[in-house]
Parts: structure tokens; sequence; C-alpha cells
């Protein structure tokens, strides 16, 4: 599938950025969470700061410890946003996504 | 497929099992939106509501399925879900219905698990807590028409082989693959041996498990190209709001001015015909009760049938389609200001067709409170029972004039209503949820289906379903209305002849509770149709119809005709706004008592609504009356 070359570019901007903001081992600033993604962005879940009620469900949905997320379109404001995440589509408000963290940011989609 | 498979343990049990299923319950279960309820359908020959999101269905519904010859099994179709960890009411449905808890339905003897095939691997997950129960399972992996055209592949054995169930793929909507289903609850269909699974309980352990059943043997299907390219407009930050407020705009106007050509149709047949009634039967008190009370009375409201489908049109396109759960998401902040989520908003946007689906359809909030919230400001959507009252006032009131192109001023005075009612109920939502049902935010948590083309056929059907209500309403409810009214208006006899209807038993009650609204600006007719819409809405339509019938000799213009004679602008405006508020409709309180256990909560909701009804009318009249007369 062709993408849009903006698109891409436009992930790779940010995810520079996010990156440095992560940082490595032995950093004390807190985590990337799922809600610091921009739209085009890919990463994989790390784990859940959120109810085991709520994280339940959303691995339910897909959100697992290890699998590919990527943020999609959002409403008018940028809450809530649409999540791809194992196949299907999921909307999430940003203080859901807030507790969802994320490990290794990587730029668009990898396959497709 | 296996053809041996009988000579395991479980699968003397599970041969055993299918061979029996004749005569015994079989339930369908799987994930939200996965076409349970299509299959359902196709199964059964019903018409369980169908539409393109989660959570549509929200209670078991049962049917019966015919075998061959006298056998038939009980089919169950029941809500959706990720698992059998039950959150929500409608889960907990599906949960107790399965475990044998529920009263009343016997523990289903064999299980018809309907996956989505497009999304197998997420759709497996369920699978693994579903055939551990050890009720002999069939696996259907639905929507393979959309597999195939999006260029997935399933090998069907070979998830059978690690599964231990039989597998299907098929196509409910289009009924391909549909016979291996019958030929499983007839015990003919080949079952591979059963498979002794783990118990898996926890969401990876059953990705994991999901993934390795798939395997190789799936071939996932490319992303929906379409849902991505219309999620690109209807979620743009500027295009999708404004495409938002265009389409409202079109639908209002076209119900208004789009239904006028079919409702004057209609409008006509039942003024020729009363006319032909007139004229073929003979004079007496059977010819005055058909011509004045059954086609006054019932014939005014069946005119608005070709307006109400209309509205059942739209609201049809927006399930079908699944941009109802994009609107959900952008109304979510919204709706988070007054204390509620998106997924109240589902609920919402049904009330706008009837609130007594609406109020089942909170099943899926899984917050107690905010359930409750939804129940309770649902009544205040301008449900289809008001489109006549409205209709008819405003067009016997306001003069067409264009006033923002599309829009005219008739079509602009019905979007004002229908918003009043919305924020009527938003207010009331805010009110509710900072003070009695004050709690944390809860997540909201929400799967977007891909887009789909809504079929003619599935709007074909939901139209020739309307229909029938409306017209079962007429027939009923109305019908009755309009008999009991027309006979309490021509007693008591003096010297064997009718009163003046203001002298009759019907007048006579309108006279007694004038005083309560004359307030209001409306006079003892008006009075009386309070009364008769306390049954649904719209009967006060009809009886209208009815009394003016009565009291007309001549054909004197109408409906609109006759309320203009009754009515002042001020208490014209005051009957819309009342009508906007008040919760004249039994089905409703009925309702809500049942969802919410008890009386008390209907009571105060009743209460509630009547007094703002009551209030606002009695404002609006005031002012009305005092802008026009300065
Ligand atoms: N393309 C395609 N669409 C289907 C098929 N089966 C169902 N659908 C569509 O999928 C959507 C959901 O169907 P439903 O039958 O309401 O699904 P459900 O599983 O009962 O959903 P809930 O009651 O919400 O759990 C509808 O838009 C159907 O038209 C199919 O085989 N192919
Ligand atoms: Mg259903």
């Amino acid at each position: 599938m062709v993408r849009p070359p903006v698109l891409t570019e436009r992930g790779h901007g940010k995810i520079l950025k996010l990156m440095q903001l992560s940082g490595n081992n032995g950093d004390p600033r807190p985590p990337v969470t799922l809600c610091q993604l921009r739209r085009g962005q890919e990463a994989v879940v790390d784990g859940f700061d959120l109810p085991e009620e709520v994280a339940r469900r959303l691995m339910e949905l897909g959100f697992l410890p290890g699998s590919a997320v990527r943020a999609g379109r959002s409403a008018p404001g940028g809450d809530p946003r649409v999540f791809e995440v194992d196949g299907s589509e999921v909307a999430l408000r940003r203080e859901t996504a807030a507790g969802i963290r994320l490990r290794e940011l990587r730029a668009g989609r990898t396959a497709g | 497929m296996e053809k041996e498979g009988t000579c395991h343990t479980l699968a003397v049990a599970s041969a055993g099992g299918v061979a029996s299923i004749a005569d015994h319950t079989v339930a369908i279960i799987g994930p939200p939106n996965s076409g349970k309820s299509t299959l359902f359908n196709r199964l059964t020959g019903l018409r369980q509501k169908v539409a393109n999101y989660p959570g549509v269905t929200v209670e078991q519904r049962r049917g019966k399925m015919q075998l061959t010859g006298m056998r038939h099994v009980e089919l169950i179709d029941l809500p959706g879900v990720y698992s059998l960890q039950a959150r929500s009411e409608d889960e907990r449905v599906t949960r107790d219905v399965l475990m044998g808890n529920m009263p009343g339905t016997p523990r289903p003897k064999a299980i018809v698990l309907v996956l989505d095939s497009t999304n197998l691997g997420r759709h497996l997950m369920l699978a693994a807590p579903i055939l551990a129960l050890g009720i002999p399972t069939l696996v259907v992996l639905n929507m393979s028409d959309e597999l195939g055209r999006r260029g997935g592949e399933i090998d069907t054995a070979d998830i059978a082989k690690r599964m231990g169930a039989p597998v299907v793929l098929a196509s409910a909507a289009r009924g391909e693959g549909v016979e291996p289903v019958r030929e499983f609850l007839m015990g003919t269909l080949a079952v591979p041996a059963p498979l002794e699974l783990p118990v898996l309980n926890n969401p990876p352990a059953c990705r994991a498990w999901a993934a390795q059943v798939s395997g190789r043997a799936y071939r996932p299907p490319a992303p929906p190209q379409w849902t991505k390219r219309l999620d690109a407009v209807f979620l743009h930050p500027l295009a999708g709001p404004l495409i938002f407020a265009a389409v409202v705009i079109a639908v209002f106007q076209t119900i208004f001015a789009g239904a006028v050509p079919m409702m004057d149709w209609v409008e006509a047949q039942v003024t020729a015909s009363g006319k032909w009634l007139g004229v073929v039967l003979p004079a007496g008190v059977l010819r005055d009760l058909l011509v004045e009370g059954v086609w006054g009375g019932v014939g005014s409201v069946v005119v608005f049938l070709p307006q109400i489908l209309l509205l059942f049109l739209f609201i049809g396109v927006l399930e079908d389609s699944g941009y109802l759960a994009r609107a959900a998401v952008i109304a979510d902040r919204t709706m988070a200001k007054v204390g509620l989520q998106g997924k109240s908003f589902i609920p919402l946007l049904s009330a706008y067709a009837c609130a007594v689906p609406a109020i089942l359809a909170t099943r899926t909030i899984e917050n107690k409170r905010d359930r409750m919230a939804t129940i309770l400001i649902a009544p205040f959507m301008t449900c289809s029972a008001r489109l006549p009252v409205y209709t008819l006032v405003i067009a016997a009131f306001i003069p067409e004039r264009p006033l923002m192109w599309p829009l005219g001023t008739r079509a602009a005075a019905l979007l004002g209503l229908y918003l009043l009612g919305f924020l009527a109920a938003v207010i009331t939502a805010r009110l509710l949820k900072s003070s009695i049902l004050k709690g944390e935010r809860t997540p909201f948590v929400m799967e977007m289906p891909p887009y789909r083309w809504p079929t003619a056929q599935s709007l074909g059907l939901r139209l020739l379903d309307r229909s029938k209500v409306f017209l079962r309403r007429a027939g009923t409810v109305i019908l009755a209305v309009a008999i009991g009214l027309w006979i309490m208006a021509h007693l008591p006899l003096a010297g064997g002849k009718a009163p003046e209807i203001g002298d009759s038993v019907a007048g006579t009650i309108g006279r007694t509770i004038e005083p309560v609204i004359e307030p209001l600006g409306f006079n003892w007719k008006i009075g009386i149709g309070l009364i008769t819409s306390l049954a649904a809405r719209e009967v006060i339509v009809g009886t209208l119809g009815t009394i003016y019938g009565i009291e007309s000799e001549e054909d004197a213009g109408g409906l609109q005709q006759a309320l203009r004679q009754d009515l002042t602008p001020g208490g014209a405006v005051a009957l819309l706004v009342f009508f906007a508020f008040a919760m004249q409709c039994m089905s409703t309180v009925a309702v809500v008592r049942r969802e919410t256990g008890g009386w008390s909560w209907p009571a105060i909701q009743f209460g509630y609504m009547t007094a703002l009804a009551y209030g606002c009318a009695l404002a609006a009249n005031y002012l009305v009356t005092a802008w026009l007369g300065a």
C-alpha cells in the first residue's frame, strides 16, 4: 500500500523527540505513555498504570503488553483518540491513554 | 476436517451431546458486533435488531429453529462479550445464561461461537474460556465475504484440529456457509477430536493461545482502506463537525419539507375514504362513530407515517454505516462536561426514535451511576411520537419561509425543539451527576466498527417493521382512545339526543382540569388531549382530530385550521414546550421501573418532568403573549 510520504516524515520527526524524552536506563523521568503518541506513530505496549478492571478490559481489546499500537485520528480537540491495535480500532480518552506505558517507539507502520 | 473423533473421553460427551441437541437450547455467543444477531435471524427467520456498532443486543432473545421434520432447537441470541468476566448489565445476561443462572432459561446444551474472521487473532481470545466450559461448541468464523474481499485467508480444518472443535467459515449476512450450523445441531457434522485445553483466565495467555491456534492457518486481511478514508473525513478536526452539522440540518429539512408530498397523499386518501364512508353508510350512530371518531382520530395520526419512516431511515443509515460509533467519539467531550461519557451517547441517540429501546440500551454502560443518569435523561430526547404533535402545531402557527438555505422556518423550529429537549437532558444530567449520582469519572473505551454500506434490504426491513409498529399502535391504543372518547363525547343522552360536546362526559372532564391548564394557554379541548396523551404522546393528535371531527359540521379546513381557532400563539408555544419536557408515555414509565427495579425512580422522573413541563410552558405562554402584545 502506498502511504502518503508526509505522514511518515512527520512521524519520524515526532519519534525523535519522544526518544529523547524517554531517555534510557536509570532515567528518573516518567515513562512515555500512549497519550503522547501522535497520529501515525507506532509503539509497543509495556504495561498499565490503571485500575485492574480497566487494564483487563483494555487487554481484552488488544492492548496487551508486547503488542504494537498505532495512534489514529481523534475527535476535534484531540480527545478521545482512536488507536489501532491488534487488528481493531479502539477509542480511548486521554486520561486512559495516559495510563498505558509504552516502549520501542517506531516510525510509521511496519507492515501493510 | 477430521472424520473420526469419538473415542476420546471428551469426544464421547461432545458427540453424544451434539446428537441430542435437538429440542434443547443452543446459545449464540461471541464478541460484540461479530454478527451473532445476523446469524440468529438467518437461522430462525426472525428479525432481531442488527446494526453496525458494538452493543446492539442487550437482552437474551429466543427463537425456534427448525431442523428436520418435527425436530427443532431453541436458539438464544445473546449480548456480545469480550470475555466471561462480566462488567456491564448486558454482559451479565450472557454470563448468566451460559452458566445456567438465568431464571427461566435452561443451561444451553450447545454453543455457536460467532467470531469475526477479519480480526481472528483477537476474537479467538474468547474461544479459550468458551471451549473450556466443555459444552459442545461450533466455531463460526463470520464475515467471510469481507475477509475474501480484503485478501485474507483461513484454513479452517487446520484451526479446527488445533482447537479441538468444529470450525466453519461463513457469511451470515449473505447466508453463505450457514448450512453446517444446521448439520452441527443435527449431529451430522464431523467433529474433530476435542483437546484438553489449558484453563486460561488472563488475557495475555488467551492471546498467546489464539496466536498459536491461528498460526500459519490464518492470513489476516489488509486493513479496511475505506474505513481509513472515511475516517479521514468524518474525524477531521474541521470537516468532521461541519459535516455533522450539515447532515443534521439536511435531515431536519428533509423530515419537514421532504415528507410533505407523501403526507399530503396519505391525508388525501384518509379524507377521501372518510367522505366515501359518510356517503355509503346509512346515517346513524355507527356512521358518526366511524367518520368522526375513527377516521377523525386514527386518520389524523396515520398521516404522520411517512415522516416517521423518514426519521427511521436516517437513524438506520447512521446505525448500519458505523458512523454512530464515530459520533459517540466526537460527542464524548461534550458528554464528559455533564459528567457522562460517549457510551451514553448511543442510547441517547436511539432515544430520538423511542425512549424504550434506548433505556434498554443503557445496559452497555458499565458504571451504575452513569447508567442511571442516562436512563433518567433519555425521555427528554425527542422521540418519534412527539413528531406528529410538533409538526401539527408548527405547521398551524409558523408560516413557511426560507431562513438560511436549505433550512426553512418550520424545519428550524423543529430543530429548535430537538435542541430544547437535548438541553433539558444535558442540564438534568449535570444536576444528577453533581448531586445524587455523583461518582468518579469512568473510562470511555469503545471499539470502532469498520464502515459498512447500509443495505437496501436491511433498511427496507427496518422501515417495514417500523410501519407495522406504528400502524399497530394506531389500530389499538389510538383506535381505542378514539372510540372511547367519541362515546364519552356523546353522553349523557338528554331526551335521546347527544349533548353539546362541552356538556358531555368528556367535556366535563376537560372543563374540570381547565383551571389548572388555563395559565398555560390551554382550553378544555387541549386538556382532554393532555389526559389521553398520557397513554402515548401522539394520541393527542388523534384526540383533537376526534373532537374537531364531532364539532365541525363541514370539513372546516382540517386540524390545523381548527387548532388556530383554539390556541393563541402563546398557548401554541406552551404546548410545544410542554410536550418537549413532559413524560407522557406509559411504556417508558414501565421500562424504567423494570430497569431500575422499583417504582421510586420512575415516580421521581415523572414528577420532575411534569413539573418542568408545567413551569416552562407557563413561562413560555407568558413570555410569548407579552412579546406579541407589546
Ligand atoms: N460483510 C458482512 N457483514 C456482516 C456479516 N454478518 C453481519 N454483518 C454486519 O455486522 C454488523 C453487526 O451485526 P450484528 O448481527 O448486529 O452483530 P452482533 O454480534 O449481534 O452484535 P452485538 O449485538 O452488538 O453484540 C452489522 O452491520 C451486520 O450487517 C457478514 O457475514 N458479512
Ligand atoms: Mg446482536
